[in-house]
């Protein structure tokens, strides 16, 4: 285990196809209700698939004045929602805090394809329109590090600030790191997650001709599952440490203990056992825990035949016969596949998991499948008081993150 | 000046800034309107798409308030006539 100071989740911001809260989203969950409904953003009745994971109910106007609103894509937007939301739970007055404070905080956000669709708008634009430039704030609303960026600017927050961008572990590398950084005395708290807004022609265009995307609803681990199902959102956590979430009598919803990652290294979109596998061991050797003190797994799990099952293999080759005992379910079933914010709102679950002593399932299970033989969590939340879980997260190009949680109270 | 220019650049200056049209007047600084340089970004580009015009680089720097912008958007369409004539 590396030596360090504890990190515990103080806060948490969540905007899902679940609700536009925490405690929208941890209620869907916990009553194994999916967001996943007919795609209403943009036309997609020429494409193979029609339904998504979309934000309902979000408006803009309601959360930022004026032009600001014209300046933030949608998922810098979410970003920004999701952390004002983790640092109001957490109790904290950022403003009133002195300069000092503020720069020995960290923000650190995920995303996969930032604001392509403010992108995909200027193309249609200009090779479509036939007009001769794109709107002028194409580029800031489109940059990766918009949601950090713009966090900051909104709570004032002025230490390390900066987004990683791995495809659909995004969000777990980001957490992953702000809690090193945080765990290492190089800041004293640190707001991270991440946040993505896909749901632009061309995106879903993209997406539907690499023939992932299931036609139907997405039903992880079942046999007959088609793919995934493409979802938004933006989830933050907010993290410190815990002689500082004491001093200052904030309540502790969660710890963090662990965080490993790998690369498979080798095809860009076929996972491996060996790189998840090596990514879980590490996050538990991270966190100096043993395999079997681990009770719940909040899966990749997208949906897709060939993850579902190299996940199984991955999990079976680190917890050996333990992986009969531990509880495994995938949430994208109800929130589906958010991308770059998908590990932050994974990361949410978990924690609420471990808090409230409920599992969330595996909604939409229809089949078992010898390929995918673990106990899911089909259909219906189960009572179980966790101690330790691990969220998994494994990206297109074979990166690899895996955050390891345990449950505040257990000794 | 042209009257009916002057009253299109002023409606789109209320436009960007979500501001009513009566608050802003031809003799109104950038200053005074809070118009920071994304927002007169955000101008030129307007006045482009809706008047046809391309503004140059050069130009676009030196515009501080409506009345300069409003001449300069007028010399633009002086220049694009002649071209055109």
């Amino acid at each position: 285990m590396a030596a360090g100071r504890r990190v515990v989740v103080t806060g948490t911001g969540v905007v899902c196809a679940l609700g536009l809260n925490a405690v929208e989203c941890w209620t869907a969950l916990r009553e194994g209700r999916s967001g996943i409904a007919p795609i209403l953003a943009t036309d997609v009745s020429e494409l193979r698939f029609q339904s998504g994971a979309e934000v309902r109910g979000f408006r803009a106007e309601n959360h930022f004045e004026g032009t600001r609103c014209d300046l933030i894509d949608r998922f810098a937007q979410f970003a920004v929602v999701a952390a004002r939301q983790a640092v109001c739970e957490a109790g904290l007055d950022l403003r009133a805090r002195d300069a000092a404070a503020r720069g020995r905080m960290a923000v650190v956000t995920g995303t996969s394809m930032g604001g392509q669709t403010s992108l995909d708008r200027g193309f249609v634009a200009i090779y479509k329109e036939g007009r001769p430039r794109p709107h002028p704030f194409t580029i800031p609303l489109t940059m990766y590090n918009a949601g950090a960026s713009q966090i900051s600017m909104d709570l004032g927050i002025t230490g390390p600030a900066f987004t990683v961008s791995t495809a659909c572990a995004s969000a777990t590398h980001a957490i992953g790191q702000a809690y090193w950084m945080v765990r290492s005395g190089a800041v004293e708290s640190a707001l991270c997650g991440g946040s993505e807004a896909p749901f632009s022609p061309g995106i879903l265009r993209a997406w539907e001709a690499m023939r992932v995307v299931s036609p139907e609803a997405c039903h992880p681990f079942s046999r007959d599952r088609r793919g995934l199902t493409l979802g938004e959102g933006g989830a933050m956590l907010m993290l410190e440490t815990l002689d500082g979430a004491l001093a200052r009598g904030a309540r502790v919803l969660g710890e963090v203990v662990g965080f490993g990652m790998s690369a498979d290294a080798g095809h860009v979109t076929q996972p491996s056992v060996e790189g998840p596998a090596a990514a879980m061991a590490m996050a538990m050797q991270d966190a100096g825990i043993e395999a079997t003190q681990v009770e719940y797994i909040n899966a990749h799990g997208t949906g897709t035949q060939a993850n579902d099952a190299t996940e199984t293999r991955a999990i079976r080759q680190v917890f050996g016969s333990h992986a009969d005992r531990l509880a495994v379910s995938s949430t994208k079933s109800m929130h589906g596949h958010a991308l770059g914010a998908g590990g932050a709102i994974e990361a949410f679950a978990t924690l609420m998991a471990l808090r409230e002593g409920v599992l969330p399932p595996t909604v939409n299970y229809t089949e078992s499948d010898p390929e995918c033989d673990l106990d899911v969590v089909p259909n219906v939340a189960r009572q179980r008081q966790a101690g330790f879980a691990l969220s998994n997260s494994f990206a297109f190009g074979g990166l690899n993150a895996v955050l390891a949680f345990k449950r505040w109270g257990k000794d | 000046m042209d009257e009916a220019l002057a009253a299109k650049v002023i409606s789109e200056i209320a436009a960007v800034k979500r501001i009513p049209v009566e608050s802003v007047t031809l003799d109104s600084t950038f200053e005074e309107l809070a118009m920071d340089s994304l927002d007169a970004m955000n101008l030129l580009f307007a006045l482009e798409e809706h008047l046809g015009i391309s503004i140059p680089d050069e130009a676009a720097n030196s515009i501080k308030d409506v009345r300069s912008t409003v001449a300069g958007v007028e010399r633009i369409l002086a220049e694009k006539s002649e071209a055109g004539s």
